[in-house]
């Protein structure tokens, strides 16, 4: 066990950072795996954790950040490191932090001079076998269920409806803008609370994630082609202008009559978009509230300051604060060091307390943003996608040689059966042909080319106007009155007389059959 | 007038009714099509009368105005939810005058071949023409008399009995006498053996009782086909009295009778196979009557129907932005047609999105709720068929059931013993809300057990279709 690498943590530098890479309890984990664990003096303070209570889960306590970060090999924090914490990374050392390696130019050269692997968690791939250490995902969660705690602290009302003996009290209704990690948690704890909550995504295939939750998702009137989160790894990506005018539009809508709106949209690697502008805060009542979890990114909210909490002028607060999962600093850390266990447990297959980097591993590749002196970020794509994709139409796409063979195939067979049908047919002609005479065969044809012609034109009929077909044609088959005009100038009464019978119900059909066509064609209208 | 001339009026004659029949691929089309029919009837009837009749103008003229002037008021004052039964009478009229036709031929016959050379130069019109036939030419002529008055009578009689089931002066149920398909089967048999003595010069008292004998036969099938089927038995007698037509037009050499009656025949034949496979069932059974053998125990159904108020299928109403109205039978019954326009008027104007699922074989006649909804001035474009629709019902919120039943029973796909099993249907179960408008608790015509009414997201809307949508009226506004 002594030969084990040491891990180390530092006490957060970043100003209000309360959290800690490392609680008693993940340490007790990680001594499991072969290591050994070190942490500065006081640095779980501000979480709740005390020196002793490390001491007591066999943790050495080191008196100063120097002192930690040359023994440790391995460096477990919470925020991306600062320059002064940048020097100390040498050859042969990993730094498992939250590195933010897109806007971090300054830590990636450093890291990539000093020779030390860096694994930035926020870059852990979102797939399932990598649940368990992604922490943005258990950060968001605390962040989301933070930020409904603070809109409440300064919402003047209950969640929930009430009707007391003191009076009716109308539920308060939350829109969750965003139904990420954050959002989901958001509207978890919305609902829980007892408020209506609506929430709105523009990936809609987590409606149904959101309906889960117990909130109402708000569908957008709108045709256009929707993205697949699937295609980006479960995040959104920026949408196209006529899709935002049309979200505006919908938040527009709602602005007055929520109380609460919670926006946690944000696009990787970019400016959050805006989403809740000022005019929207205008229309809110007075006393409601915003809570904006992209202050961080520049906010959603057009009038969100960040880290500060600013009342408008119709009285609506905006709450910009970045720091929420450290303002639940013992559930953050408790959570983030268990992320950081379960990164180390894949760190070290064999549980001897020595790191391998499996560079071919997809997670340990996708998160190591520096490694052996190189930068290796950004990673090659995820071989498993994040999310299960849309459900596609389950047309099989088949390859030209498959198309071109089932093409053969059904042509055969319909070839087939037209030979067979002409053949009989031919058959059934020649045999008719042989006795019949000449007078008769004449008007066979006519009858024969009548039925084909007719096969043909009705097909085309369409489905709606199966009526008026029937109409027409009984009104046509009234035709029979030819027949009886021709026999009505008999010399017999008899024949005479039902001639003539004949002719009157023919007339009725032809005429009725008619006019009730037309009278039913002129009711059909477009809208 | 000549010989030649009344060919070329039946050339274009049979090329209108070609395009009036072509014409009806669309609405807008349809409109123009009709003329082309009347035009086309108008040059036939006047030719002929020109060329044969004007000898008896005396018995033309007022025929054709009597009949004119019942057509006229017929077609007038008939309601749209009576269509299946007009259409039904009308063919009956076409069937008994295949009938009386070719009982005059063969009459003008029998006074023909008793004249002597001289008298039968001096015939005129129709005897005239029978006056050349050949030996073989007449026995032909024979066989196509006896066709014509068979499946004349059998329209006739099929048309009433179908006529009397759709207007519901008789009993919707299927009714066979004892011993059932063995009387058709003899009956048939019998029309033979009296074809062939006819053919051998026995008479015309053999076709008398063809006449007689096929009558039964139509009567006895149709009244052993229940009402659900009605749509496929309409379109089979328009069938019927096409094939008549086209017989009565090779007993008189008429070619324009067999081009017309060619096309009514082989258009009523596609209808019923357009029927018959929107119930996937085969068109003998369907004929043979009642619904086929059971295959085993029905699946049992589990849940209760629950039932809803008008408030709460208004307040879901409110609530939907996408509706689906399922219109059946019991809509046309009900005469509820405008109230449920104004209801799809009014919810439009909410700007929710309304649309109209027709399953091919709603109502007694093919396209029945199509003209229905056009009568209430329900646009076209938004009624959709059931392929069209079928798969949007995911995404509906709510599924309007007025008045149908197997249409929208999930039976026909999830229970293999089912009587419809296979048949294809409405999806609407897959419908957020499914609201059934409905009398009561009964079964439907076909009297099998509809699993979509206990269904969990199934709410029952009972009472009669028109009085439960002007509740829903007085509330959306």
């Amino acid at each position: 066990m002594d030969n084990g690498q040491i891990i180390g943590t530092p006490k957060e530098l970043a100003k209000g950072e309360a959290r800690v890479a490392m609680t008693p309890e993940s340490a007790i984990h990680l001594q499991k795996l072969g290591y050994r664990c070190a942490i500065q003096s006081g640095a779980g303070k501000l979480a709740g954790f005390s020196d002793d209570a490390y001491k007591e889960a066999g943790v050495e306590i080191i008196k100063t950040a120097k002192g930690l970060w040359e023994k440790a090999g391995i460096i477990a924090k919470v925020q991306q490191p600062e320059s002064r914490e940048l020097k100390y990374l040498a050859k042969g050392k990993t730094l498992i932090s939250f590195f933010n390696p897109a806007g971090n130019e300054e830590g990636m050269e450093a890291a990539k001079t000093s020779g030390a692997n860096v694994i930035a968690m926020e870059m852990v791939p979102r797939i399932s076998r990598a649940q368990k250490m992604d922490a943005l995902s258990s950060m968001a969660n605390i962040a989301g269920y933070r930020a409904v705690i603070e809109a409440g602290n300064n919402f003047g009302r209950f969640f929930t409806g009430q009707i007391t003996a003191a009076g009716k009290v109308p539920p308060a209704k939350v829109l969750v803008v965003g139904a990420g990690v954050a959002g989901l948690a958001a509207i978890g704890a919305s609902v829980s609370l007892g408020a209506i909550t609506y929430a709105f995504d523009v990936r809609p295939e987590v409606a149904e994630q959101v309906e889960s939750m117990g909130a109402e998702f708000v569908y957008l009137d709108f045709e256009e082609e929707q993205q697949d989160g699937a295609e980006t790894g479960g995040y959104a990506s920026v949408s196209s202008p006529e899709f935002r005018e049309a979200q505006l539009a919908k938040f527009r809508e709602l602005a007055p009559e929520v109380d609460i709106v919670i926006t946690t949209a944000l696009i990787p690697n970019r400016e959050a978009p805006k989403l809740w502008l000022e005019d929207m805060v205008a229309a809110m009542k007075t006393g409601s509230v915003v809570v904006d979890l992209a202050a961080e990114r520049g906010g959603n909210c057009e009038g969100t300051v960040k880290d500060e909490k600013v009342v408008t002028d119709n009285g609506v607060t905006i709450i910009g604060y970045t720091d929420f999962p450290s303002r639940m600093a013992a559930q953050a850390s408790t959570l983030y060091s268990t992320n950081i266990r379960h990164m180390m447990t894949d760190l070290t297959p064999e549980k001897d307390g020595q790191v391998n980097h499996n560079m071919e591993d997809d997670v340990i590749r996708g998160a190591t943003v520096t490694f052996e002196g190189d930068i290796t970020f950004p990673p090659p794509p995820p071989k498993v996608k994040a999310i299960a994709a849309q459900k596609k139409p389950e047309v099989k796409e088949l390859t030209p040689e498959e198309k071109r063979e089932k093409e053969i195939a059904d042509f055969k067979a319909a070839s087939k059966q037209q030979f067979t049908l002409l053949g009989v047919g031919a058959l059934l002609m020649l045999i008719v042909g042989a006795f019949a005479p000449a007078s008769f065969m004449q008007h066979f044809i006519v009858f024969v080319l009548s039925c084909f012609v007719g096969f043909q034109v009705i097909w085309n009929v369409s489905h709606s106007l199966h009526t008026p077909l029937m109409a027409v044609t009984n009104a046509i088959s009234g035709i029979v009155i030819l027949g009886a005009v021709l026999q009505i100038g008999s010399e017999s009464n008899l024949v005479a007389i039902m001639a003539a019978i004949s002719v009157l119900i023919a007339t009725i059909n032809i005429v009725g059959g008619f006019l009730v066509t037309r009278r039913m064609l002129a009711m059909f209208e477009k809208s | 007038m000549t010989y030649g001339i009344l060919t070329a009026a039946y050339i274009s004659a049979s090329v209108l009714f070609i395009l009036s029949l072509g014409g009806l691929s669309n609405q807008e089309k349809a409109k123009r099509a009709v003329w082309y029919g009347i035009v086309g009837m108008a040059v036939a009837v006047l030719m002929t009368v020109f060329t044969y009749g004007g000898g008896s103008l005396g018995w033309l003229i007022p025929t054709i105005l009597i009949g004119s002037v019942i057509g006229w008021y017929v077609a007038g004052r008939v309601q749209m939810t009576e269509m299946p039964q007009l259409v039904a009478a009308l063919h009956s009229f076409v069937g008994l005058a295949a009938v009386f036709i070719g009982l005059n031929a063969e009459l003008e016959l029998q006074s023909v071949m008793a004249m002597s050379e001289v008298a039968r130069e001096a015939l005129n019109g129709f005897a005239l023409k029978l006056a050349h036939k050949t030996s073989v030419e007449i026995s032909i002529l024979k066989v196509e008399v006896f066709l014509g008055i068979f499946i004349g009578a059998v329209t006739f009689t099929g048309s009433i009995v179908a006529f009397g089931k759709l207007a519901g002066k008789i009993d919707g149920k299927p009714i066979k006498l004892p011993g059932g398909h063995m009387w058709n089967a003899v009956s048939a048999a019998s029309c033979l053996i009296l074809g062939i003595l006819f053919c051998n010069d026995a008479g015309i008292w053999t076709m008398v009782l063809v006449t007689i004998i096929a009558g039964f036969i139509g009567w006895h099938l149709i009244m052993g086909i229940g009402g659900a089927d009605m749509p496929v038995v309409v379109s089979m007698l328009n069938s019927y009295s096409g094939w008549a037509a086209a017989a009565i037009g090779f007993t008189l050499g008429n070619d324009l009778l067999i081009v017309t009656g060619a096309l009514v025949g082989s258009s009523g034949a596609i209808l019923s196979y357009i029927m018959c496979k929107a119930m996937n069932r085969h068109f003998v059974s369907v004929i043979l009557g009642g619904f086929g053998g059971d295959g085993g125990p029905a699946m049992e159904v589990e849940g209760e129907m629950i039932a809803i108020d008008a408030d709460g299928v208004v307040s879901a109403l409110e609530d939907a932005d996408s509706i689906i109205i399922i219109p059946g039978y019991g809509l046309a019954v009900a005469q509820a047609q405008q109230s449920v326009s104004e209801l799809t008027k009014r919810l439009r104007a909410k700007g929710k999105e309304v649309r109209f699922a027709i399953h091919p074989v709603a109502g007694r006649l093919p396209g029945h709720m199509n003209v229905l909804l056009a009568e209430a001035k329900v646009p076209y474009d938004i009624v959709m068929e059931m392929d069209e629709i079928n798969d949007d019902f995911p995404e509906t919120d709510v599924a309007i059931v007025i008045g149908s039943n197997d249409i929208v029973n999930p039976a026909a796909q999830d229970d293999p013993n089912s009587p419809i099993a296979g048949m294809p249907v409405l999806e609407c179960w897959k419908a957020k809300q499914v609201f059934v408008s409905k009398r009561g608790q009964g079964t439907g015509y076909s009297g099998i057990e509809n699993p979509l009414f206990y269904k969990e997201n199934t709410r029952m809307f009972y009472g009669d279709a028109k009085a439960s949508l002007d509740t829903l009226l007085q509330s959306i506004n």
